[in-house]
């Protein structure tokens, strides 16, 4: 019991002194922000908090990395932009040539209002203005690369490891990914197609595990290089739904098709309405989709939630700068509970994304009911 | 709706690079880290298999030294048994032999001394005989040395005779 209370008592000083610190933090946080909000919208002279935009700002896509506000500095990184315009061709240079928004830069301009905000648009000699095609390395674009470089130096480490300890036992980071990707061959890729063929879809599998779990983890980490929303974002995840479409379509077998076209039920089910038919033509795409949602839905809710809390602190803070301080113990406090939960989900999302598609390449592959 | 509106450029980029880094990560890190994995496994496996073959491998060897200590005490056994009843046997035979040799040098001796003993009684026999005769011849001598009294005897055994 008393080593309990010590605990107890331990916990809530280290909360209380976290607190403290995050509140500093928060209120500098605030304030950058509201100066960040005047600087983009010229004309709204109060800095109103606007938690759906806070929140949408920092889970949508960039064209800099944003890293941290002190005072009136911004202090970011400045990506690529490349546009493709029908009239000047391709067209590539940094986006501090938009200077935030504020200025044009030949004849392209950064929306900073209206429901195109944050895109590029191009007036043209006419005065007309079009969307030029956007292939610019955004932020969320540099983190995937930044991802897929760290993903491309720790598995080929790895595999050197593995080629120089021939025969022995793991160590380092090679044993610390060793029993996932054990996890992966055994457990999925062999549990859900069968001993005889998943030896051609480990690798595709092991890749879209540790793509998603390491992104998702990157995404939990809240300063440069991570944070960045990318298994949060559905072009990403309907990527990743397609490629596991494509193969799962290319290693369908005649039963396969055969069932999709003339499934075995009762004939008034197929004739003379189709009704099976096209209920499993539709699976066909649901599938894949409902990966596809699944991954962004709950990633991109576990940003929100975490941005939901802090947009408490800001929002009580507006009304009285006390009530700024009472709840953000609360909201520290549940964001910290929430990370925990994160950590798990982004596990768990990546495991269910693999399993799933391991599944899907099983039953293509299937020899008989 | 930005948030579930697919991005093309993002798209595009991802499409290429995931695609690419499948691709080198299937090629440079799964072939080798899942064949390493494999070959890790199919030697543990190996040496496992090899360790219990050694295993009964030796647990034959422990059973046919055992046999082989039991045979040799059951054939040490049988040699001490076989070895006894020779040597009984061996003693029984040098007693017999013995006792019919004896049995035999008991007869001859008996044999001996009996044909002695005959030898003996008869040079006895042959011996007083002479002595009687010469006893006798002695004292008939002497007794024939006086002849009247000689006379007188036989005309007194001849009187006896005479009365019929």
């Amino acid at each position: 019991m008393i080593r309990f209370s010590k605990t107890a008592f331990y916990t809530l000083l280290a909360l209380v002194i976290m607190n403290l610190y995050v509140m500093q933090g928060s209120l500098l946080a605030q304030d950058e922000h509201a100066t960040e909000v005047s600087h983009e919208e010229h004309n709204e002279t109060n800095s109103k908090f606007d938690a759906g935009k806070f929140i949408f700002d920092h889970i949508g896509d960039s064209y800099e990395w944003h890293i941290v506000t002190i005072g009136h500095d911004h202090i970011s990184i400045p990506l690529p932009v490349i546009l493709i315009s029908k009239e000047k061709g391709l067209d590539i240079f940094l986006s501090s040539k938009f200077h935030h928004g504020h200025e044009s830069y030949k004849g392209f301009t950064l929306l900073t209002e209206g429901e195109n905000r944050g895109k590029i648009i191009e007036t043209l000699e006419d005065g007309s203005q079009v969307f030029p095609l956007d292939f610019s390395i955004t932020k969320n674009v540099f983190a995937l690369l930044f991802s897929l470089t760290l993903i491309l130096w720790i598995f080929i480490s790895i595999a050197n490891s593995y080629k120089k300890r021939e025969g022995k036992a793991p160590k380092g980071l090679q044993s610390l990914l060793e029993p996932l990707i054990l996890f992966i061959r055994d457990d999925v890729a062999k549990a859900s197609i069968g001993e005889d063929k998943y030896e051609r879809y480990t690798p595709f599998l092991l890749s879209l595990f540790f793509f998603i779990f390491f992104n998702n983890l990157l995404g939990l980490i809240p300063i440069f290089p991570g944070g960045a929303n990318i298994t949060g974002n559905i072009a990403v995840t309907l990527v990743l739904a397609l490629f596991t479409f494509v193969i799962t379509s290319f290693s369908g077998n005649k039963m396969y098709w055969a069932h999709m076209v003339n499934p075995p039920v009762p004939f008034w089910l197929k004739l003379p309405i189709p009704l099976m038919p096209i209920v499993e033509i539709i699976g066909l795409f649901t599938k894949p989709f409902v990966l596809m949602v699944r991954l962004f839905a709950n990633i991109a809710a576990g940003h929100i939630i975490a941005l939901g809390f802090f947009s408490l602190i800001f929002i009580f803070g507006q009304m009285h700068i006390a009530a700024g301080y009472g709840i953000s113990i609360l909201s520290i406090s549940f964001t910290v509970f929430m990370s925990f939960l994160e950590i798990l989900v982004a596990f768990i999302q990546a495991y269910v994304f693999v399993l799933l598609s391991a599944l899907y390449f099983g039953m293509a592959m299937e020899e008989h009911h | 709706m930005g948030l579930v509106t697919p991005d093309y450029g993002l798209l595009f980029w991802m499409v290429l690079s995931f695609g690419i880094v499948i691709f080198i990560l299937a090629k440079f890190a799964w072939k080798p880290i899942l064949k390493s994995l494999k070959d890790r496994e199919m030697s543990i496996e190996n040496a496992l298999e090899s360790a219990k073959r050694a295993k009964v491998e030796m647990e034959e060897l422990q059973a046919g030294n055992e046999k082989i200590i039991i045979e040799a005490k059951i054939e040490r056994d049988r040699l001490i048994k076989e070895a006894k009843e020779v040597k009984e046997v061996i003693i029984k035979e040098a007693k017999d032999d013995a006792s019919v040799e004896a049995n035999k040098i008991v007869l001859l001796a008996r044999k001996e001394i009996e044909s002695e003993k005959s030898l003996a009684v008869n040079e006895i026999k042959s011996q007083v005989t002479q002595l009687s005769i010469d006893i006798a011849e002695k004292i008939l001598m002497k007794e024939l040395e006086n002849k009247d009294s000689q006379q007188q005897y036989i005309k007194k055994l001849l009187k006896e005779i005479n009365p019929n």
